[in-house]
């Protein structure tokens, strides 16, 4: 066995990977709850890309066979409901652990210096996480899938002079078609996965790096001992990694109830209208994107004129990418922030919540004044930043780790 | 007696307008109509009865289908000896009894092993019905069970449609009331109700007539009453369809039973890793000081 290692080791430095991203990474001994989502987002990754790789199997992506297909993975193939419903839930399930990791993130400013990169590439992995959803919510060929396509893509219209064309180009037709169904196929199959998984190794890189955050905000490589090991940190393997153990056993319990016990989770999961095929005279009573995109549809659908819309959508997303230029606070974690601080991000995941109601419902107008007030908490948070993050009063940070 | 006010969206008015339900008396329909937001657009819907872990259930219940449904609504994503398999037409050694299959549920010149497809050409059916009628493998997915039971239950007479029937759930329709001989016919009985807003949208059935200060005066369906008994009693007939929609629920997803039974295991299982996860986590973490 050593002998294989030492051969392997001389030709490829598996034992120094080993030892930098795992035995010898030190990361700080005080993570709580909020650590687990990381990884979590690393399994339900993996989650998708192998179901995926089977689904791909049996599937058949033509307009003509494309709903019949998903229908007999269902009934025909041997566990092909199981498979089918880990990635249909997995998408959600990604979702909800990906938000969880991005707020935690916003909790203890671990997109600070000298993390602003990591956060970058992170944001990278939501716009491709994004991608994914969208176009594989087009791949089941249901009548929801039809129109949230149709919704979608229509929005670039919006854009003066090359709005038409740009929309006849993405699509590759007139309208959603056989022709469109083909190249998400390919683009959610190949280009995007291929561009996640590369994100998603500079990100775990990029954190190897700076080395982890922690709920204090403490930079734990400032006190080492005399052998240059964190006084505060600990091996990630195997304590994180028994620890991360334990938080997927309990995250696999919630997964899996959902996928045996409620695939469809009363229609948040999987929409109704998707079990009809995909009919292009036939409107859905009411289009709404999956929950996980809802916040920003709301967003859109606030502002009464399209092209302004689709921007204010962008900017719903772009917005996060400067989220550590506009943080000023002279501390990282929210322990040692003010209340101005405290009180401007329980408004903030408020108007997210409410932003994610209002974009399933049919819009009312009194239902769009208040995503509209909703929209405007939302980019408060983020453009008043550099103001009360510099006013608001702080605690002083302690040296080392509780 | 229960009497509750509604609002019912006519599915073909761009305004919808209120409806009345009552339910109650002896010949009275078990017919609820609830209040409901006019923007919800449905009636509100009885519960289904049905278990999809009872066979002779779900065995009546595809019996009616393929007796009274499959003539024009097909399940092509399903096999005949697929669905005997699942609701149990099969030996003790769990071989499907193709015999009993053909005698009872295959009346087509198909194998057994084809999916069930109904006979009627779409081309045809366009032309009978403005609409071809659609496939129901999914049916139970798309509407839901109550839905499904409520509508069953909700044709009424109508000499103003091309069948002389309507649907309280699905106004204008273009089914025909195709378990009339089991149910019998049902008359609507009205009320007259005012409801504010514009009177455009004219309702299931009934005169309009504009009171002042926008609210109108109209006849809306209180009741139905069955008037012609069929050859099933109202509680038979309610056991019917109650089967049936329990068949079309197994059909929508034949693999719901042993997907909960898989999932029962896989949780145990789950729950035993994270015991052991749990005494890993703390045997290791034991020498970390905070």
């Amino acid at each position: 066995m050593g002998s294989i290692v030492e051969w392997i080791d001389v030709r490829y430095p598996m034992t120094k990977m080993w030892r930098e991203h795992l035995s010898e990474y030190y990361a700080p001994k005080n993570f709580n709850i909020w650590y687990f989502f990381g990884s979590l987002a690393l399994v339900m990754l993996v989650n998708q890309l192998i179901t995926g790789i089977w689904l791909t199997m049996s599937y058949n992506p033509s307009a003509a066979g494309a709903f019949a297909s998903v229908e007999y993975i269902m009934r025909d193939v041997s566990w092909g409901w199981l498979i089918r419903y880990m990635h249909s839930t997995g998408a959600s399930f990604f979702f909800i652990v990906v938000y969880l990791h991005m707020f935690r993130g916003f909790l203890y400013g671990s997109y600070r210096k000298p993390r602003e990169l990591l956060w970058l590439v992170g944001m990278f992995i939501f716009l491709c996480l994004m991608a994914e959803a969208f176009f594989g919510y087009l791949l089941p060929w249901g009548n929801m899938s039809f129109w949230g396509a149709q919704v979608i893509t229509s929005l670039f219209s919006a854009i003066p002079y090359i709005g038409d064309g740009l929309v006849e180009w993405i699509r590759g037709d007139y309208n959603i078609s056989g022709v469109t169904l083909n190249r998400f196929f390919a683009l959610h199959v190949v280009l995007v996965p291929l561009v996640f998984v590369g994100c998603v190794g500079i990100h775990i890189l990029a954190l190897h790096h700076v080395g982890s955050n922690n709920p204090d905000g403490i930079e734990i490589k400032q006190h080492k001992n005399s052998q240059g090991i964190p006084l505060d940190g600990i091996p990630f393997h195997p304590y994180y990694t028994v620890k991360d153990l334990f938080g997927l056993a309990v995250f696999l319990i919630i997964f899996f109830a959902v996928v045996f016990f409620a695939p469809d989770l009363g229609g948040y999961f999987l929409e109704a209208p998707n079990f009809q095929p995909a009919d292009p005279l036939k409107t859905p009573e009411h289009i709404a994107p999956v929950w996980y995109m809802t916040p920003y549809y709301a967003m859109l659908r606030a502002v009464p004129d399209k092209l302004l819309g689709v921007m204010v959508m962008g900017a719903s997303i772009g917005v996060l990418f400067f989220l550590p230029w506009l943080d000023c606070s002279p501390v990282k974690s929210i322990r040692y922030k003010g209340w101005i601080t405290k009180t401007a991000l329980s408004l903030f995941v408020i108007s997210f919540f409410t932003l994610g109601y209002l974009g399933m419902q049919p819009p009312t107008s009194g239902k769009t004044l208040l995503a509209q007030v909703c929209t405007i908490i939302y980019f408060a948070y983020f453009l008043l930043m550099p103001i009360y993050s510099k006013l608001d009063k702080t605690k002083p940070v302690p040296d080392r780790v509780r | 007696m229960k009497l509750l006010s509604a609002r019912i969206k006519n599915k073909n008015s761009v305004t919808a307008r209120a409806m009345l339900g009552v339910m109650g008396g002896v010949f009275a329909v078990g017919l609820l109509v609830g209040v409901a937001n006019a923007e919800q657009a449905a009636i509100p819907l009885l519960k289904a009865p049905g278990d999809i872990t009872d066979q002779a259930s779900l065995q009546r219940g595809a019996q009616l289908y393929i007796n009274n449904c499959l003539g024009c609504h097909g399940l092509k994503y399903e096999r005949y000896d697929s669905i005997a398999q699942g609701i149990g037409i099969t030996d003790e050694a769990g071989n499907v009894l193709d015999k009993v299959v053909k005698d009872n549920l295959l009346f087509t010149g198909d194998k057994i092993t084809d999916p069930i497809v109904t006979a009627m050409a779409t081309t045809d059916a366009e032309k009978w019905f403005g609409t071809a009628p659609p496939d129901l493998t999914l049916v139970a997915r798309v509407r839901g069970k109550d839905w499904l039971y409520t509508y069953l239950k909700s044709f009424y007479h109508d000499p103003s449609k091309p069948w002389g029937t309507n649907n309280l759930v699905f106004p204008d329709v273009a089914m025909p009331h195709v378990l009339v001989s089991l149910q019998g016919i049902q008359e609507p009985r009205y009320v007259k109700a005012s409801v504010a807003g514009s009177g455009s949208g004219a309702s299931a059935a009934g005169s309009v007539a504009e009171a002042g200060g926008g609210t109108t005066e109209k006849a809306v369906i209180q009741s139905l009453e069955l008037v012609i008994p069929g050859t099933m009693t109202l509680e038979q007939y309610d056991h019917a369809v109650a089967d049936l929609v329990n068949f079309l629920s197994y059909v929508a997803e034949p693999v719901q039973v042993k997907r909960q039974h898989t999932g029962a295991l896989v949780l145990v299982f789950l729950g035993i890793f994270l015991v052991f996860s749990y005494l890993l986590k703390r045997e290791y973490w034991k020498d970390v000081h905070h």
